[in-house]
């Protein structure tokens, strides 16, 4: 195969796999922030103290962390079916993908947010803050840097995840590189994914690391 | 301006309750800054967190302003706290947020304030505390008495009443911790604002306090304005803002001839507001011409007064001195007998700084 055939299908892949990754990136932190930062607030001596509610919180998202993604992938099909309508496709990978990374996530956002000292909620509360004024205008700025860092890892993992998504059927570098290069043996084609997937990770890392330095005022 | 009733404090543990408040009543009245003093673990920050609120008390009330907060919903506990400004000792600055950024918070939450509103109160406060030229300053940029500037600025941003204050400035050097404390001062005279604040240290009372409480074990034993407690019999405040030292060993003792010594009374004598200009002690020692040992002095400025302490030695037993006594008592001193206790001969010392040994040796030549 010519570098003039790769080219299109490479081109192809990589849009999917932009696809997949920023869709589930966003629908992750959409839903795995607010549940890292209520995996804090509901801890004890917290804003919102509540134990039982905490522990479910918890377990729901320890067993997210415990399930093997090629297993979670398989097994929320159905799942995805009612979401999407189908189960192939760059769309249908986006809700497994999400699923596995929202308590990745959202045990991240917990580290972050817990490490903001709690002199700072109190200085809130002291000026007369509600609860969720505390958590826009101190908890997450003050744990953004961590929260990018997070979000970084988590992009990054998505990456991977969206090379296993792939091969069931969605398409992306991962499907590209097993289609051709593992079932054909197309070396060359193989090279070049597993290359773009290199450099992708590199970029979202560099970006994220970046960022978070520039967010970071110590 | 703050009024505490029967105010107790319970932390609840599975063992032994910690009862860190037990019956606390407190009256601040406006405008004055009041001290509140005590040991590590006397319930000092137990007490301010429980004026605002961050601390619910287990029982008793507390009125800011005349609104009883103890009985305020949620919404309206928030709408008092802005106007209830709290300075904490680890100064609580958002790392995020520039300095002027840091001074906005509280108008933030207020809401009332457009974000040019906003920007002019915090540039204006920032230069009050004389941080003017540091508003893009983040904390990480500052040093710690700056950082306790934005802080106390960020707590009159919102133009409260009251100012609490936790440790404001145990974080801080000796020259820092004054320069901070004259600013608080200042804030409270120029603007009017009441201050509670806690100190484990005396200098702090003596330096901005008009009036001071003492805490041990979750109690106040001893409160009242510093002129009233210096004038108080056996006050252990007045005694802790004026060291002398421990009770000395019977006079007599420094000579060398412990045997011969006769009888020595010591008198511990508090001087403040008019009787310092006046050669009381001369006067004593002409009047009934007694000879007076003065065993050691310390004169201070307790919030721009200027008192003095003195303990002086009068021959014979007290018995004997009960006329003495009675001159200096009825022109306005307080005098309070020392009981001998067997010390180390050093101990008695070193108490006195040197300004006090001064003051003491021109005293001892006005009197002889
Ligand atoms: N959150 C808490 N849970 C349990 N006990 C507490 C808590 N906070 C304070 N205590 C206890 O209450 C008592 C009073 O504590 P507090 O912090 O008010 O003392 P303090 O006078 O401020 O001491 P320091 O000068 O060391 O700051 C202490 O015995 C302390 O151990
Ligand atoms: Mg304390």
């Amino acid at each position: 195969m010519s570098w003039s055939d790769m080219q299109p299908l490479l081109w192809q892949a990589s849009l999917e796999t932009f696809q997949m990754v920023g869709w589930s990136a966003l629908f992750t932190v959409l839903i795995g922030l607010p549940i890292g930062l209520l995996l804090v607030l509901t801890d004890r001596g917290a804003l919102l103290a509540n134990a039982a509610a905490n522990k479910a919180l918890g377990t729901v998202v320890n067993v997210g962390r415990s399930l093997p993604f090629i297993i979670l992938l398989i097994a929320i099909t159905p799942f995805t079916r009612g979401i999407v309508g189908t189960t192939i496709g760059v769309d249908a990978a986006i809700v497994p993908l999400a699923v596995g990374a929202v308590p990745f996530f959202a045990r991240l956002v917990e580290t972050a947010v817990r490490e903001v000292d709690r002199g700072l909620i109190e200085a809130s509360q002291a000026m007369g803050a509600s609860h969720l004024t505390t958590v826009r205008k101190v908890l997450l700025p003050e744990s953004l840097p961590a929260l990018v860092a997070g979000l970084t890892t988590t992009v990054i993992a998505l990456v991977g995840y969206s090379a296993m998504a792939g091969a069931i059927g969605g398409g992306g570098l991962g499907d590209l590189a097993i289609r051709y290069g593992y079932q054909r043996f197309e070396n060359g084609l193989m090279i070049a994914t597993v290359v773009l997937l290199i450099v992708l990770v590199q970029i979202v890392q560099l970006l994220g690391d970046f960022t978070a330095k520039r967010l970071a005022h110590r | 301006m703050i009024e505490i009733n029967n105010l107790t404090k319970v932390y609840p543990a599975r063992t032994h309750p910690v009862t860190a408040l037990d019956g606390v009543d407190l009256s601040v009245a406006a405008g004055e800054v009041y001290g509140v003093v005590g040991r590590s673990g006397a319930g000092k920050s137990t007490l301010i967190r429980c004026v605002n609120l961050l601390e619910r008390p287990t029982s008793g009330t507390v009125s800011v302003a005349g609104r009883e907060l103890t009985a305020l919903s949620g919404r309206q506990l928030r709408a008092e706290r802005r106007r209830i400004g709290m300075v904490f000792q680890h100064f609580n600055l958002l790392s995020s947020r520039s300095a002027r950024e840091n001074v906005e918070l509280p108008l933030e939450i207020g809401g009332s304030l457009t974000r040019r509103e906003r920007r002019a109160r915090a540039d204006e406060l920032l230069d009050v505390v004389g941080l003017a030229d540091r508003a893009e300053a983040h904390p990480a940029q500052l040093s710690g008495g700056q950082k306790q500037r934005v802080g106390i600025a960020r707590a009159l941003a919102a133009d409260p009443h009251v100012l609490l204050s936790d440790e404001a400035t145990s974080a801080l050097d000796p020259e820092t911790t004054r320069s901070v404390l004259r600013l608080l001062k200042e804030v409270n005279e120029r603007l009017g604002v009441t201050v509670l604040l806690i100190t484990h240290e005396m200098d702090v009372v003596k330096a901005v306090c008009d009036s001071a409480a003492l805490m041990r074990e979750g109690r106040i034993v001893e409160s009242g304005t510093i002129s009233d407690l210096l004038t108080r019999e056996r006050s252990e405040l007045a005694r802790e803002l004026f060291q002398l030292g421990p009770a000395p060993e019977p006079a007599g003792s420094e000579s060398g001839s412990e045997s011969e010594s006769a009888p020595t009374t010591v008198l511990d004598v508090t001087f403040h507001g008019d009787s310092t200009a006046q050669p009381l002690i001369s006067q004593l020692a002409r009047t009934y011409s007694v000879d007076v040992t003065i065993l050691g002095a310390a004169i201070e400025t307790v919030n721009g007064q200027t008192v003095g302490r003195m303990r002086i030695g009068l021959p014979g037993r007290f018995e004997d001195n009960v006329v003495q006594v009675g001159f200096l008592r009825e022109r306005g001193l307080n005098v309070e007998t020392v009981v001998p206790e067997t010390v180390t001969p050093e101990a008695a010392g070193p108490e006195t700084g040197a300004p006090g040994n001064a003051a003491a040796d021109s005293l001892q030549e006005v009197a002889s």
